[in-house]
């Protein structure tokens, strides 16, 4: 046949190929990659640095990027590049293991929701809709008034209060999927509903899932910063980026670094999370990459 | 030759309820509406009809894909129209379909291999045998063994359609409804597929449910065909007595909408309603037909036509089929 020619590529674990040949030749992607490993890599590794991120040196307060403390010291004198890897620690396993749990709820629901339909549909979006219209940071307060202050009722608060809007979002592609030729194929030769909904439908609605999900961690990060904010995040002296962010306010105009480099941070890592995402749906979705260019 | 009866509708009726504001139950959509037919082994089948006639639901409510609402259906002789979901198991082989839209029939996101996997597994077939047996439809159906790791977005319309001919194949059916399968295809793209499906029955002993809106197509694959409009089939014969010798109305209208090449050639066609200017109405007792019809008399609007044989082995569902012939 003429086609398997022009596509000589054409050989098993296609996918594993796309993603592959994805990363070779989208240079974003390969920085995306290389910047979520190391942030990665020294979030884990940072405790076994000799450096007390909590060390106070009164005698040298709000001190610019020097040699000696490469991002400057804050308004305590506390080594600032020390203070932002062990916040870079809580952000991302604050924002990661969030947008577990709002994906895992989220997905579940919109899925069963928009599947089974009925009954289940009516039940479900109805609790969404509950929840949703209660104003977060309220319903966040009172959470955490009940719950023992810590990082895992932290990260349990954002990730069980986000998942409303993936619920809704996945419902309703689930609804137009499973309208789907090959669905009611699927369903006419009886193969099982579970079996489905994770073969058939879970990947359809796969894009919509990792898009959901990068947006997910960046709002989790900006939420945890938030709740930093009012007294009921990390407390102090344990800081992430957010904390650090909002403390910093004060001294914008004696020492800007101590806004401008957790932000860059902030601002890197949500990029590259959104880019990884895009990059993962080559790997669901063979349609995206543009198979025309390796001819 | 071919006197074996595989599938036999009696009186059959599929309707849909459509939901209306805060769950009120509206008019019932009467889309198969009290259908006697019969299938031969080894025929094809064709029916036409406009859009929405209900020609797909027909074939879908045969193969057990809808629930039917009322009536019956026989295979061999069989009832299987309460049969339960685990016995359909036994049909899963028997019966298969063919979509019409090659590109929503397939998962974009799986390759050629797993969709034809699918149905495999179904009937439990040792996932050692399934390369084999992929490798041999493939080539039956015209695409080469090297095409099994592809995604069906490499596939052009043509092939992405041999390749849902490919998966009805898979499990070695007896009834195959194939649901307008060219209708999105290009012309000289349909003439392969037809050919391919018809050479796939001689080859295998398949009967065909072949539902089109393309008259001559039909008219070139189909043994025997039904008109259907608006959810009753109108006239059933043989498809040449069809062409040759149309006996309602509504037949007699579809034939003449048929473009000729030659228009010297073209019969002068008859005035009918179209649909919206017959101002269909929803509580109709009579003939279907009856408001669009130039022959409808007082019978016709109050009394159903049910069909009757006419000449030997052509059905006809019209009151006045006599008078106007």
């Amino acid at each position: 046949m003429n086609s398997s020619n022009t596509k000589a590529k054409a050989k098993p674990g296609r996918r594993i190929e796309n993603l592959i040949w994805e990363f070779k030749n989208n240079k974003q992607a390969i920085f995306s990659l290389v910047y979520i490993s190391v942030i990665l890599l020294i979030s884990i590794f940072v405790v076994f640095s000799p450096n007390d991120p909590n060390a106070i040196d009164v005698t040298g307060k709000l001190k610019p990027p020097s040699s000696l403390h490469w991002f400057g010291t804050d308004d305590m004198g506390r080594d600032y590049f020390m203070r932002v890897l062990y916040g870079g620690r809580v952000s991302l396993l604050v924002g990661i293991l969030a947008m577990f749990t709002s994906i895992f709820i989220g997905v579940g629901a919109g899925m069963a929701s928009g599947y089974f339909g009925g009954i289940i549909d009516t039940v479900l979006m109805r609790f969404v809709d509950v929840l949703s219209s209660i104003p977060w940071i309220i319903m966040v307060m009172v959470i955490s008034m009940v719950f023992k202050k810590g990082l895992i009722s932290l990260i349990l608060v954002i990730g069980v209060l986000g998942w409303m809007e993936i619920a809704r979002l996945i419902r309703s592609e689930v609804l137009s999927v499973k309208e789907r030729d090959y669905i009611k194929y699927a369903v006419f030769i009886g193969v099982n509903p579970w079996r489905i909904m994770f073969t058939h439908i879970l990947p359809a609605v796969f894009p919509t899932v990792i898009t959901a999900s990068t947006a997910s961690i960046a709002s989790a990060i900006m939420v945890e910063s938030a709740l930093s904010f009012l007294g009921k995040g990390v407390s102090a002296p344990m800081s992430s980026w957010g904390s650090l962010l909002q403390s910093s306010q004060k001294f914008l105009q004696k020492a800007p670094y101590m806004a401008i480099i957790p932000g860059v941070f902030i601002i890197l890592t949500v990029f590259s999370f959104n880019k990884l995402g895009e990059v993962v749906r080559v790997f669901a979705e063979p349609r995206v990459i543009s198979g025309e260019e390796d001819v | 030759m071919e006197n074996e009866i595989l599938i036999l509708a009696q009186g059959l009726k599929k309707y849909f309820q459509p939901r209306g504001f805060f769950g009120l139950k509206n008019n019932f959509i009467k889309a198969v509406d009290d259908i006697s037919l019969e299938i031969y082994k080894g025929e094809t089948f064709g029916l036409v009809g406009e859009s929405g006639c209900g020609k797909s639901t027909l074939g879908r409510t045969l193969i057990r894909m809808y629930e039917p609402t009322g009536g019956s259906i026989f295979y061999k002789g069989e009832d299987i129209t309460h049969i339960k979901a685990s016995q359909l198991k036994m049909l899963e082989n028997r019966f298969q379909i063919i979509f019409q839209d090659p590109y929503m029939a397939l998962d974009p996101f799986w390759n050629v291999g797993e969709i034809l996997e699918e149905p495999l597994r179904r009937i439990g077939m040792d996932s050692g045998q399934w390369s084999n047996k992929i490798k041999d439809i493939l080539e039956k159906v015209g695409l080469g063994s090297d095409d099994v790791h592809k995604f069906p977005y490499e596939f052009s319309g043509g092939q992405r359609q041999r390749i849902g001919i490919a998966r009805a194949l898979a499990v070695n059916p007896e009834f195959i409804m194939c649901d307008e399968p060219i209708a999105a295809l290009d012309v000289s793209i349909q003439a392969q597929v037809v050919n391919l499906l018809q050479d796939l029955q001689e080859e295998l002993g398949l009967t065909y449910l072949f539902t089109a809106h393309d008259l001559s197509m039909v008219r070139y694959i189909s043994t025997r065909i039904g008109v259907m409009y608006l959810g009753r089939i109108v006239e059933k014969a043989k498809s040449r007595e069809l062409f040759k010798n149309p006996l309602h109305p509504y037949t007699k209208l579809l034939l003449s909408s048929i473009p000729l090449p030659d228009p010297k050639n073209a019969v002068k066609k008859r005035k009918f309603k179209s649909v919206q200017e017959a101002a269909l109405t929803d509580v109709m007792r009579g003939c279907n037909f009856a408001p669009r019809c130039e022959y409808k008399t007082e019978l016709c609007l109050c009394e159903v036509p049910i069909l009757r044989e006419l000449e030997a082995g052509h059905f006809v569902a019209c009151h006045n089929a006599k008078e106007i012939n």
